[in-house]
């Protein structure tokens, strides 16, 4: 290993340390996921990934998640602009409270938006008339997702704009651009790549999301039921195989999407002329 | 997400100037319409589910809320909840650090990689991560015949549950150091060695107190997600009422038998739990860019 002389200490230790306990807690552990697939033929393994219910569950969670996240970027960028850009009452607490959703335990979220969302609860008693159903329906799904994801894009696009130096957009209302061509061509183009990043986050945490959403979803085989639930139902059913099989499909899915944020993350800190952060 | 917050004057000033200016800001009846949707969104959203937590505990009246709270096995899974709290925190807060000092202080090769790595377990769905135990220590795992031979459990007993939430927690303090020592650089430590420190005195007067607010920053929403972790630990428990059951768990198993009060009962102490994260989350912000501000102005 070549590295340059440090008088510090403690590098192999902490350094050997880290390794060791990364390889026992998650390395070697997933690695098991891996490793229990082989004992399936591909045959088998095709047949547990693609049964109609399991299909039909990636639909749900992939479609669910792809509207929560785009739900997500439009309300948090919303959120972002109105936080960095306006002053109103309250402002601080709010900021504080767009966190609530990390803070919050997904079995709590679950319950209560389930409460609320249900026909006779504050909101969904209010869809009722109009023939909407949102508890116990796909559509409970996207709620609880857009509830799991509502800080990546808000917390990923907020130091941004909070780092736009007022002199451009100055400059351009002096050449005379309007409102609306400043946000179009100054502001836009410099948050768009976190713009991206915020959604690609919350779209990653939503299809791995379980807790939130079965209480919300109604569960019910090919119209409410999420992967990470087949992958729970298929355990209860003793078939380790079967449920390791569409669990390295969601890894799989899950490791490419975290490539692509981190790739996301270093383009645009390189773009806005950050060093590595 | 990060705790250090310097240019908060300048975002401050910033504000003023853009808000004020009129070639900058938005006429008055488009800032109203926009601060009104995003109190719309944000209250369905945010606050009527924490508003509903409470009202839905308490309707049956306080001695309902109470006796929920007593009951013998509402207990049990508080306990087990801080056990897994307890154990898994300072296991990541020892790992955060020592990956966090390997990886901001030295230079070798693979770095990005071993970052990546740390943030794997993120991006792990938590029923996943479970699951992964399950296949290891469960009875047809790994180690299943040998933990069964020595009568040990692991699965659907309080070391799986505490397994669990190490993983799923695992991330949490590194990544929140990594960026802030990496940013600190190594002088520091090393004018202390010059000056005759030992290893010891130099990391506990030099290092720690620089990096304490993103360190605490850290364990707080190691700490909240240790305590308040469903999926999971739902997969590795097995769900028995009073030995392996969390509070998280016990919510749901309230929830099913229909019994909505005593859910949200015991929701609302995990409720308060996320609301006393949030507080100390922002105080440690404030402290942090508070620091910040001084060290410029010195």
């Amino acid at each position: 290993m070549k590295r340059k002389a440090s008088v510090l200490p403690g590098f192999k230790l902490s350094l050997g340390f880290a390794i060791l306990y990364l390889s026992l807690v998650v390395l070697i552990p997933l690695s098991a996921a891996f490793l229990k697939t082989f004992t399936l033929t591909w045959a088998e393994f095709w047949q547990s990934v693609s049964a109609p219910r399991v299909v039909a569950s990636y639909k749900l969670t992939f479609g669910a998640s792809l509207i929560a996240a785009i739900i997500n970027v439009v309300f948090g960028l919303l959120t972002a602009w109105v936080l960095t850009r306006y002053r109103f009452f309250g402002k601080k607490i709010i900021d504080a409270f767009v966190d609530f959703p990390f803070a919050l335990p997904t079995a709590v979220a679950g319950i209560s938006l389930s409460a609320i969302y249900s026909t006779n609860g504050w909101i969904g008693s209010l869809f009722e008339p109009v023939g909407i159903k949102v508890a116990y329906t796909p559509l409970g799904v996207v709620v609880a997702l857009t509830f799991i994801g509502l800080p990546f894009v808000v917390r990923t696009v907020q130091p941004v704009l909070e780092d736009l130096s007022a002199e451009v957009e100055e400059a351009a209302a002096s050449l005379g651009a309007n409102r609306w061509q400043v946000f179009y061509k100054i502001i836009f183009p410099a948050i768009w790549p976190a713009l991206i990043t915020g959604f690609a986050l919350a779209f990653a945490r939503a299809i791995g999301e379980y807790g939130s959403v079965i209480f919300i979803a109604g569960n019910m085989p090919m119209v409410s039921e999420i992967t990470p639930l087949i992958i729970i139902t298929k355990l209860e059913q003793y078939d380790y195989a079967g449920a390791t099989a569409v669990a390295v499909v969601m890894l799989v899915i899950s490791f490419a999407l975290l490539f692509l944020i981190n790739a996301l993350q270093w383009w645009s800190n390189r773009r806005l002329g950050h060093t590595a952060s | 997400m990060s705790a250090t917050n310097t240019h908060l004057s300048q975002y401050q000033k910033y504000n003023q100037r853009v808000s004020r200016n009129r070639a900058t800001s938005e006429v008055a009846w488009v800032r109203y319409t926009l601060i009104a949707a995003t109190l719309l969104f944000l209250s369905l959203f945010l606050f009527v589910p924490l508003a509903t937590v409470f009202t839905e505990a308490f309707r049956k009246g306080a001695g309902t809320y109470f006796a929920a709270l007593s009951d013998p096995d509402a207990l049990s899974a508080i306990k087990l909840t801080l056990i897994a709290a307890v154990i898994a925190v300072p296991l990541n807060l020892v790992f955060g650090v020592a990956a966090a000092w390997a990886i901001a202080k030295f230079e070798f090769k693979g770095k990005s990689l071993l970052i990546t790595l740390i943030d794997l377990p993120f991006a792990v769905s938590p029923v996943i991560a479970g699951l992964i135990y399950v296949l290891i220590f469960g009875m047809q795992g790994w180690f299943g015949e040998w933990l069964t031979d020595h009568d040990f459990k692991i699965i659907f007993a309080i070391p799986g549950i505490v397994l669990a939430t190490i993983f799923v927690t695992f991330p949490f303090v590194a990544r929140e150091l990594i960026p802030l020592m990496q940013a600190q650089g190594k002088e520091e430590e090393e004018a202390a060695l010059v000056l005759g420190a030992s290893g010891w005195q130099m990391f506990w007067r030099v290092t720690l107190p620089n990096i304490k607010w993103g360190l605490l920053y850290g364990v707080i929403l190691c700490n909240a997600r240790a305590m308040g972790e469903f999926g999971a630990v739902s997969v590795v428990s097995g769900h028995i009422r009073g030995l392996t059951n969390t509070m998280p768990l016990h919510v749901e198993i309230l929830y099913n038998e229909y019994n909505y009060a005593a859910a949200f009962a015991v929701a609302s102490l995990l409720a308060l739990l996320a609301l006393l994260t949030l507080a100390l989350k922002t105080y440690v912000e404030w402290q942090s860019a508070k620091d910040a501000i001084e060290i410029e102005q010195e």
